[in-house]
């Protein structure tokens, strides 16, 4: 029989298993060094309250119980625990006034419960510990199967590799013959992919929908709840260096996103980056000069009308180009010469559809996080 | 093994990225990082599917000079994959932290497991 380390209390390999157990919790470095309990005081104290040698076991139990308790640094378990003791502690007063029964029976009842409840909790400790331990291996088990599976994908930047197929092939070479956009990937996203572009448009737009469903707060239920919950009292009142700083940098950040919806077709850029350049500059705008400023040409009506008259228009123009496309009829779009600002065909004006769609999208999610209305 | 991991750096780097927040999604209890955790896991996505298209010494496929050879660019079609993940995680995110607003401001928590027990203590049983 092995003889206990001097220092097991505080051994790596008992703090694990009290780790396990729930009692001690490493993030926040409470009870990581064990104190042992002083037995005498406990033994005064169980003298005090009890009488008769046969109750002396159970009161031992319950202290240690008690004790056990009184360990346990996190206690976020005790206030949904917390209507059970009480509940039975009102049932044993009423049984002593009742005098029916013997205070000994209670006494057990209640030592009982108390350690159901114990074993309630380490349940509950040893399951989140569980839980904790199984989804580390979970994630350790995925990263593995999904690196093993790299392993065996063909080396990155090679040109033989089976994701370069004729379909990106037939988009670059062909690509700037049937859509006049200089840009391959515009042309793609924009012509031959452009219901799959449609649909990102409306995804913004319904998200948009559902964040105004959640956030919105109307003019009379914003009177009962409290306003502190809306930033608007605190936004910063005339704030000369932001201020300073806007009226040159807005300018040039709403000039450089309309640039880059514009010239979308020509280089890197589009109707999603440019959007969102467009969109951020109104929010600086909206930052450095208040809600009331940009309420007189950007309001809730402004945004429904913007945002749904660009959706018609590219649902609009994108079922025209694919009933002809689809028929093997003259579009009558002319491509104009590749280069040139305005040029091919529908790619331009679907551009600003979806730019103008990105940027109400973004200015809308702002205001409805920090207001709740647009 | 060891070694094409390594030929193959910019996959490797999105898996563990990929693992770090799903390993985020499952340990925290705060709402919040959760959804930090899924914008780790878009961002593996992305670079992924960035890493899938490039091919080395090739341009940006914008044609300068109207050379159309296939040779001669990246593959254009993980782009557009990655313009449309962009746009479903920019939307989900908003959804996700607008119904977190809505949790918060209903049981002034943003721990998921308090927010279950007290559904729970507040359900009619």
């Amino acid at each position: 029989m092995s003889r206990r380390r001097d220092n097991y209390e505080n051994s790596r390999w008992r703090k694990f298993e009290r780790w396990l157990d729930g009692e001690i919790d490493p993030l926040s470095a409470k009870g990581i060094e064990t104190v042992v309990p002083d037995s005498s005081s406990a033994q005064n104290q169980a003298g005090t309250g009890l009488s008769g040698g046969a109750v002396q076991d159970l009161a031992q139990a319950y202290l240690q119980n008690l004790e056990a308790k009184a360990e346990r640094p996190d206690s976020d378990f005790n206030g949904y625990m917390e209507t059970e003791p009480r509940e039975s502690g009102q049932m044993a007063i009423q049984l002593k006034e009742d005098g029916q029964t013997e205070p000994e029976l209670w006494k057990v009842e209640e030592t009982d419960q108390k350690r159901q409840k114990e074993r309630e909790e380490r349940g509950i400790r040893i399951y989140r510990r569980f839980y904790q331990i199984m989804s580390v291996l979970l994630c350790m088990g995925i990263i593995l199967v999904l690196l093993w599976t790299i392993a065996y994908l063909p080396i990155f930047g090679n040109a033989g590799n089976p994701d370069n197929n004729e379909v990106s092939a037939r988009y670059i070479e062909q690509g700037l013959k049937e859509t006049g956009a200089v840009n391959i990937v515009t042309g793609m996203i924009l012509d031959y992919r452009a219901f799959d572009t449609f649909g990102e448009s409306c995804v913004l737009f319904i998200a948009s929908c559902c964040v105004l469903v959640l956030l919105r707060t109307d003019h009379h239920s914003q009177e009962e709840t409290d306003s502190s919950l809306s930033d608007r009292m605190y936004e910063p009142k005339n704030d000369m260096i932001l201020q300073k700083c806007a009226c040159v940098l807005v300018p040039v950040i709403l000039v450089f996103g309309i640039y880059m919806i514009l010239n979308g077709h020509l280089s890197p850029g589009g109707g999603f980056s440019g959007g969102a350049v467009l969109g951020s500059g109104l929010i600086l705008y909206l930052n450095a000069f208040g809600f009331a400023k940009t309420e007189r040409f950007f309001n809730a009506k402004v945004y429904r009308r913007v945002t749904v008259s660009a959706l018609t228009f590219y649902c609009l123009a994108k079922s025209y180009s694919f009933f002809t496309g689809a028929n093997h009829l003259e579009s009558g779009i002319p491509l104009g010469t590749p280069g040139a600002i305005i040029s091919s065909g529908l790619i331009l004006p679907l551009n600003i559809c979806v730019g103008l769609v990105v940027a109400c999208t973004m200015y809308a999610f702002y205001t409805l996080f920090r207001k709740g209305g647009i | 093994m060891a070694a094409h991991l390594l030929y193959n750096i910019e996959e490797t780097v999105a898996v563990v990225l990929f693992g770090i927040g799903f390993t985020m999604l499952l340990l925290h209890r705060n709402l919040i990082k959760k959804i930090m955790g899924m914008n780790i896991m878009d961002t593996a996505v992305y670079l992924f599917l960035a890493a899938k298209g490039y091919i080395r010494g090739r341009m940006v496929p914008i044609v300068v000079d109207g050379i159309t050879d296939a040779e001669a660019y990246i593959n254009p079609v993980p782009s557009g994959l990655v313009l449309t993940g962009i746009v479903v995680s920019v939307s989900t995110t908003a959804l996700m932290l607008a119904l977190t607003i809505r949790l918060y401001e209903r049981y002034h928590s943003l721990d998921l497991d308090q927010i279950l027990m007290q559904a729970k203590k507040e359900e009619p049983s």
